[in-house]
């Protein structure tokens, strides 16, 4: 008996006799005995509950909390009380993808809350019920172009997305033998003229670019979207989620796919997961779409009712002939920004958003001030973060400030440094970063 | 729903001009943005009170069904017990305020779980090394597949780009192998539903230069151990193709069986199964992928960090309870919950392959046809009795496929519980079919149309409107 496995020594007696066995061994019969295990692992012994925490938090001392002017994709929003607290109800946290809608409402009602609201933020038709983060959902609609696409087997990049995203969507491109054309970039921003010019070369299943770019820079993309559908290309924005709260929409864009990651709603950094992705797209792909779809339906005492839906789409229907291999969607994590969302409501978003964009542009003013930054793309609006070039050693300038406690950015090259400010940043902060340059 | 006003959406409870949040007042000075690059309208977002939206999400919840609500035997998917303590781990400020590409000399321990765990993984499955990027089951299916395919390329071996599938197998093991942009072979169960080894000398001899991999469940699908396994590996690996081992039924092979030892040369766990990391409602779970020496040089970038760090201090931290004692346990007790419950229900359901089982089991709907009652409708009445349904029209081998997996951690009390009602139904669809065939009755909502949702497709809560 251990305190995870219920059964005593009788339990586990009469269980075998009602199998006609007579010893726990017998069970594995069948097992050919050149591959079975009988040593003892080589792993730790058994540890109290104390033991455990006592573990977990001596490591944990090996770890330094930065008070975070770091982004690159990854945002320290602050997270509302109610969030996690909610997001822990065991009835959320321990069931598992709604098959039986009859006593899954509540997973089957937040899906659906979610998919509003990520079109209504992205300015989309639909959402899908989430992907696993920002960097798969891109790498997927990548796929869904190539797969919309008749003949054509390249996709333009601009060289302004996150490197790591690129470095994911090259992976699953790799292997299904797409080209990935990228598409140079001027003073931080695509090069809209290099954009149209590979567009007119034809053989584009789709574009992607970034907003705001991996640099914090807004882009304007006026001209694209028309630009790729006259090619019968794609047109995929990938977008931080929170901006999109005061930004332009990738609908008003043009875009046919929105994607991006959902970690910048609230979503604690955690070391880099678990976040979500975001998929949303016009509704002539709807069934293109990868990943779970919640919609409206009823019961049979007429009552409304929600139930996952579009099912021929995907693997265990399809199974090779799926619109792609993912199985379930990043739930939790939908829920999360969810009720953050439903929390922070339509003004607190932007509230929010706004403080980070006024923290940010503080800060860059602040920075120049001290005579060793300049400004790096003349002349770009950002949003809550921005490059700047530093006249010493970035290496030093980053250990200075990590040993006193601050995260000073995401270095871009040995003279650029990245800086984010979000909501959570104070004045007295900044004050400190700045005093330590 | 249970109340009319909490079956509400969060749209349906939004008042203009309330709000549930505050955040700090801007000392920073005031910065305007292009408007020519800033969105025409707000997002439509709901505008509720804090409170408002707890109860709502309360109420959510209560109408939903966990492993804490109740019994969930939901095969193949490993409903297990999620221990609490992992869940304050995993939610440890010193973690989880950790920026992805902070100064590595900042994250010491959090490095320090993540070779933990790969090293406890390494032991308990009998590979080489691990990656801990892959975010799922699937996805790290994809990127062992990766794995495979990336180490053929490197010997120029370029014709082998199809892949061997059971016809058992989880459709995300052919939906994987397509977006890894290779080809999947079937090949047959024989009667007692393990692979029919003719059939794959057959297939390895006429293509066996074209076979990068074969993907195998073990136990598979059925819960039925692949016996032939070393045989199997040996013909595989004869042709110069790799063995691919899909983890999700790795929880019975805890204390009695290794892939490594048993032929494979690329795997996934799923953490949300055997090392009981919540479902979530459908994720987030993690899928490490773990190889034989000589292939760690083929894992592909599938994720930008660490994969889901959380997921992986909850497994660790359940690796550090159970310790080396009790982790040896879990597959032999889940496997005699298996046994105990198909031995106590094969006189009233059909069981369509007899013997031993693994972890879980599969039904094909009852023995006496003759009342109408489906699979569907047993499933729908155990609802009624509260307990989850099992799998169910998975796998695709019998028309009314029932797949059963109690865990480990169930008391002989509640598999008893189970059976009554199980036998129940059984007694019910001779008696009262039209009862079951119309169940449930006693939950929140009756059954749903699913062509409804899928002829005309409500997704928003804006269409929902337009609609009326």
């Amino acid at each position: 008996m251990y305190k995870y496995f219920p059964h005593t020594d009788e339990d586990i007696r009469q269980m075998l006799e009602r199998c006609g066995m007579k010893t726990m061994d017998d069970l594995y019969t069948e097992i050919p005995d050149s591959i079975r295990f009988k040593k003892d692992y080589d792993l730790p012994s058994e540890k109290s509950e104390m033991e455990v925490r006592r573990f977990f938090e001596q490591l944990g001392k090996q770890n330094k909390p930065l008070t975070c002017f770091g982004g690159a994709g990854v945002y320290d929003h602050y997270t509302p009380a109610i969030v996690p607290n909610l997001v822990q109800r065991s009835e959320f946290l321990t069931s598992y993808t709604p098959y039986q809608a009859e006593i899954s409402q509540g997973t089957l009602h937040y899906i659906f809350e979610y998919q509003s609201m990520m079109a209504e933020l992205t300015g989309m038709d639909i959402s899908n019920a989430s992907m696993y983060d920002g960097s798969t959902a891109t790498a997927e609609a990548v796929l869904m172009a190539k797969a919309n696409a008749k003949k054509a087997n390249r996709v333009l990049i601009s060289e302004t997305i996150d490197p790591k995203v690129l470095e994911v969507v090259k992976t699953y491109a790799h292997f299904q033998n797409i080209q990935i054309d990228m598409i140079p970039a001027t003073n931080g921003a695509t090069d809209k003229e290099a954009l149209t010019q590979k567009l007119s070369q034809g053989d584009v299943a789709g574009v992607v670019v970034q907003q705001p770019n991996y640099y914090g820079i807004i882009e304007d993309f006026t001209g694209i979207a028309d630009a790729c559908h006259e090619q019968k290309a794609l047109f995929i924005i990938n977008s931080i989620a929170a901006d999109l709260a005061l930004l332009k929409t990738p609908g008003e864009w043009g875009a046919d796919i929105a994607v991006g990651d959902v970690q910048s709603l609230g979503i604690p950094m955690s070391y880099g997961g678990p976040y979500a992705g975001y998929m949303c797209c016009t509704e002539k792909l709807m069934r293109k779409v990868p990943g779970r779809i919640v919609g409206m339906t009823q019961d049979n005492r007429g009552q409304r009712a929600f139930v996952l839906t579009l099912q021929a789409r995907e693997q265990h229907i399809r199974r090779q002939k799926a619109t792609s291999n993912i199985c379930s969607n990043e739930s939790l994590m939908a829920l999360w920004v969810t009720i953050y969302m439903a929390v922070m409501g339509k003004k607190g978003i932007k509230e929010a958003a706004q403080l980070s964009y006024n923290g940010a542009h503080y800060l860059y003013e602040q920075l120049l001030q001290t005579g060793h930054f300049t400004i790096a793309f003349e002349g770009q609006p950002f949003f809550n973060e921005f490059c700047v070039r530093y006249d010493g050693n970035v290496d030093a300038l980053q250990k200075k400030l990590t040993d006193n406690g601050i995260m000073g950015g995401v270095k871009v090259d040995d003279h650029t440094i990245m800086f984010a400010v979000t909501e959570k940043r104070t004045k007295e902060e900044i004050e400190q970063l700045i005093s330590l340059i | 729903m249970n109340n009319k006003l909490y079956g509400n959406l969060i749209f349906e409870l939004s008042h203009e001009g309330r709000r549930g949040y505050a955040l700090p007042h801007n000392t920073f000075g005031d910065y305007k943005l292009p408007q020519e690059l800033c969105r025409k309208q707000d997002a439509s977002l709901p505008e509720c009170d804090e409170m408002t939206v707890v109860r709502h999400y309360t109420n959510h919840s209560q109408n939903n069904f966990g492993v804490n609500s109740g019994f969930y035997p939901l095969g193949s998917c490993t409903m297990k017990y999620n221990p609490v303590i992992n869940e304050e781990m995993a939610a440890l400020p010193e973690f989880q305020n950790l920026h992805p590409l902070q100064p590595t000399e900042t994250t010491i321990g959090a490095q320090a779980v993540c070779s933990l765990l790969c090293r406890s993984l390494k032991e308990l499955t009998g590979l080489h090394a691990f990656t801990l990027k892959p975010y799922a089951g699937a996805h790290g299916e994809l990127t062992g597949l990766m794995v495979i395919k990336g180490y053929h390329e490197s010997r120029d071996d370029k014709k082998r780009t199809k892949v061997i599938v059971p016809d058992s197998a989880h459709g995300t093991n052919p939906a994987s192998a397509a977006i890894c942009g290779m080809e999947v072979v079937e090949v047959k169960s024989l009667a007692d539903g393990t692979v029919d080894v003719e059939d794959l000398r057959r297939i390895l001899n006429e293509e066996g230069e074209n076979i990068a991999a074969m993907m195998m469940t073990n136990p598979n699908t059925l819960g039925l151990f692949e016996k032939n396994i070393p045989e199997i590996a040996k013909l595989v690996h004869a042709c110069g193709a790799l063995m691919y081992y899909d983890g999700a039924n790795l929880n019975p092979m805890l204390g009695a069986a290794r892939p490594g030892d048993m032929g494979f040369d690329v795997m996934h766990i799923n953490l949300h199964k055997t090392f009981s990391t919540p479902h979530g409602g459908g994720g987030p779970g993690a899928g490490p992928v773990g190889v034989r020496e000589g292939l760690e040089p083929f894992f592909p970038q599938v994720s930008p960090y660490h994969g889901n760090f959380a997921v992986i201090m909850r497994a660790f931290a359940y690796i550090l309870t159970l310790g080396k004692e009790h982790i040896k346990e879990v597959g032999p007790l889940a496997t005699l919950n298996a046994n105990y419950i198909k031995e106590s229900l094969k006189d009233v359901y059909e069981l369509p392959i007899e013997g031993l089982c693994k972890h879980e089991f599969v039904f094909d709907g009852l023995k006496d046809k003759s009342t109408g009652v489906t699979t569907m409708d047993i499933a729908k009445r155990l609802l009624d009795y509260g307990y989850h349904a099992p799998t169910i029209y998975f796998p695709l081998l019998f028309h009314e496929s029932m797949m059963i997996e109690p865990t480990e951690n169930e008391s002989k009390e509640t598999i008893d519980g189970f059976i009554e009602v199980m036998r129940k139904i059984a007694q019910e669809a001779k008696e009262e079919p039209e009862l079951v065939k119309s169940a449930p009755h006693n939950t929140p909502i009756g059954r749903v149309d699913d062509v409804l949702a899928a002829k005309q497709p409500v997704l928003t809560y804006r269409s929902m409107k337009n609609a009326g």
